[in-house]
């Protein structure tokens, strides 16, 4: 699959205005980005730059002090935090660089969560839960817990967390940046799949030029900027 | 239900910290129930006592003794249906310890004045015509091993026979049971005429007046009727409703019902100090967790119920557990029948304390699940970084 000419994100003027005390500290100042939808774009820069903090918004997870933020069309910095939860369910995965297994389940057990918010039935969700650990090829190790997963595979483990309600936009936040050089290839690959094979869209914070590369896009941001951003 | 498991496995997470709560709430609850079923022994004859009833005693003191006489009197006052006379006889089989309550009485009146003591025809008839028969609650006669037929030596620490004796003997002709559940099974009931032929002094005298009435909105005005018919004389008397005079019984321990509060009060708030941190414990050590269920799409609301549903579990688990145990063994019987001879946990008790168990559950839970519910995404994932 390639990726279309229909724009999925699209982030105006936003600014991030975080306060420590009666300090103001900018973390983005008036970012505009477009990501088409099937973009595989990273999202390079020193640390403080505002990587995290765009995915933060662009998922939801936080909002701009100012700006907007619209995904496939609905602008989701005006919903309620209630109405946000739900759309994060529906179409944002998370990867994380820590992984974030919750270590009292199983792999598979891990994997269904974002099913529990679903209507489901047991049945359903076990399917789903099958197939997302085969797209990462995990399958046979879905009743190990955490603790016995090496890292590769625990972050194989939060992708097809990240998968299994088929989101409409995939954010990863350095999800090669607590692995080896191996198994940061084997996770870049996966996506890369997830991305030309499936269509994903995908936005990847990376302080790593390697991973870049796997990349269709880079931006670089510096002092909550875009530093360059060429056309889709 | 589908979050349950996952409930099941946060409480998993820290086995001995979640087992050492639980079994401090469980412990709690225990006590709660044994506690419950102490005061309802202790206050039995509060609830169990008739609203037409009046009991009429020496003013001065329970121990005084009033002439048997006063029955005739007392019949003839307007508003009295009947009166019976009861005489406090301390009953010690064996030994010391195996004390129990024993009266003499007149019983065809006895019976008719209460027939919450259930006795079969028969041994009704057998009681009439032998003189020195006594019947027993099933309590006393299963703790004894005693059954009908029996010659039992009962001996009296008051009253001794006619040369010197206190050795008493009865056979045994009726045992028993309670028309309601409550009633005290652990007294022995023997024949007033038999009592007052044999006894060495003290005769044509009585313990105490239990008095029927026929209308129990006129208690308190035939109550004052009774003692004005005694005023000035050498046996005056105090007559009070029969609950009230169980309450004022029950009372020479103490007020139970505030001993009570205060000590479960003293314990509850330590438990909930004990649950409460063990839920705030858990909330803080797992703020990214939390973090990740929320940035996946898990609302506020539904945050704050996972939390509280731990916390109801844990104190579920203890509170339900110790009231069980708490039953079990008011179920077994009393620990000291000679001076708590009912004890049994009230199901109107069992419910108060599943509603303690269900808010304990809620308040131990409710601090730390609004500080999950606020916590904010990003701050709880850049802990982590």
């Amino acid at each position: 699959m390639s990726q279309s000419n229909e724009i999925l994100v699209r982030v105006r003027d936003a600014d991030k205005v975080f306060r420590r005390g009666s300090e103001e500290i900018h973390v983005l100042s008036g970012l505009n980005l477009e990501v088409p939808k099937g973009e595989f774009l990273a999202l390079m820069g020193p640390s403080g730059s505002g990587k995290s903090t765009l995915l933060n918004l662009i998922g939801g997870l936080d909002r701009a002090t100012r700006g907007t933020v619209e995904i496939g069309g609905e602008r989701i910095d005006s919903m309620s935090d209630r109405q946000l939860a739900g759309w994060r369910a529906r179409h944002i995965g998370l990867v994380f660089q820590f992984y974030n297994l919750l270590p009292v389940l199983t792999a598979e057990r891990n994997v269904e969560l974002p099913l529990l918010l679903t209507h489901l039935s047991k049945g359903e969700r076990r399917q789903h839960v099958e197939a997302a650990l085969k797209v990462v090829n995990l399958s046979h190790r879905a009743r190990h817990y955490p603790r016995t997963l090496s890292g590769g595979e625990q972050q194989r483990t939060g992708i097809a967390r990240a998968i299994v309600t088929d989101p409409t936009l995939l954010l990863c936040d350095e999800p090669t940046g607590d692995l080896d050089r191996k198994s940061g290839d084997e996770i870049l690959s996966l996506l890369q799949a997830l991305n030309r094979e499936q269509g994903k869209t995908i936005i990847m914070v990376t302080h790593d030029p390697h991973a870049s590369a796997r990349a269709t896009r880079t931006v670089h941001l510096d002092k909550g900027q875009l530093v360059t951003e060429p056309a889709p | 239900m589908k979050f349950l498991p996952l409930v099941w496995c946060n409480l998993k997470r820290k086995k001995l910290r979640t087992s050492l709560t639980i079994l401090s709430i469980l412990v709690a609850f225990l006590l709660f129930g044994f506690l419950c079923a102490l005061k309802q022994s202790l206050t039995v004859g509060v609830s169990m006592a008739g609203a037409d009833r009046l009991i009429a005693r020496h003013k001065i003191s329970l121990i005084m003794l009033l002439p048997e006489s006063y029955k005739a009197r007392m019949q003839r006052i307007p508003g009295v249906a009947a009166a019976v006379h009861q005489t406090w006889f301390g009953g010690i089989y064996q030994d010391p310890k195996n004390f129990f309550a024993s009266m003499p009485v007149e019983p065809a009146e006895f019976r008719a004045m209460f027939p919450e003591f259930v006795l079969p025809d028969e041994q009704v008839k057998a009681w009439e015509t032998k003189r020195n028969g006594g019947i027993v609650g099933r309590v006393t006669a299963e703790r004894f091993g005693w059954k009908i037929g029996d010659r039992i030596p009962i001996r009296s620490p008051i009253w001794q026979r006619a040369g010197g004796n206190d050795g008493w003997e009865f056979d045994l002709v009726g045992i028993f049971d309670g028309a309601k559940k409550g009633t005290d099974l652990s007294q022995f009931f023997f024949r007033y005429d038999y009592f007052d032929e044999a006894r060495a002094r003290g005769k044509g005298q009585v313990g105490w007046y239990t008095v029927r009435i026929e209308n129990p909105e006129n208690a308190a005005e035939i109550a004052r009727t009774i003692d004005a018919e005694f005023a000035n004389s050498p046996y005056e008397t105090k007559t009070e409703p029969e609950g009230a005079f169980a309450q004022g019984f029950a009372q020479q321990v103490g007020d139970i019902g505030k001993m009570l509060i205060a000590i479960l009060s003293a314990v509850f708030f330590t438990i909930l100090l004990v649950a409460g941190n063990t839920m705030a414990q858990a909330v803080r050590e797992r703020t990214e967790e939390l973090g990740v269920l929320k940035a996946m799409g898990f609302t506020n609301e539904l945050v704050l119920a996972l939390v509280l549903a731990e916390s109801m579990v844990i104190t579920a688990a203890g509170g339900l557990a110790g009231l069980g145990l708490a039953w079990l063994v008011a179920a077994n019987g009393s620990p000291a029948p000679s001076i708590l001879p009912v004890f049994y946990l009230p199901p109107r008790d069992v419910l108060i304390g599943v509603g303690l168990v269900g808010a304990l559950g809620l308040v131990a839970g409710l601090l730390p699940a609004v500080q999950a519910m606020r916590l904010q995404i990003a701050v709880a994932l850049r802990r982590q970084g």
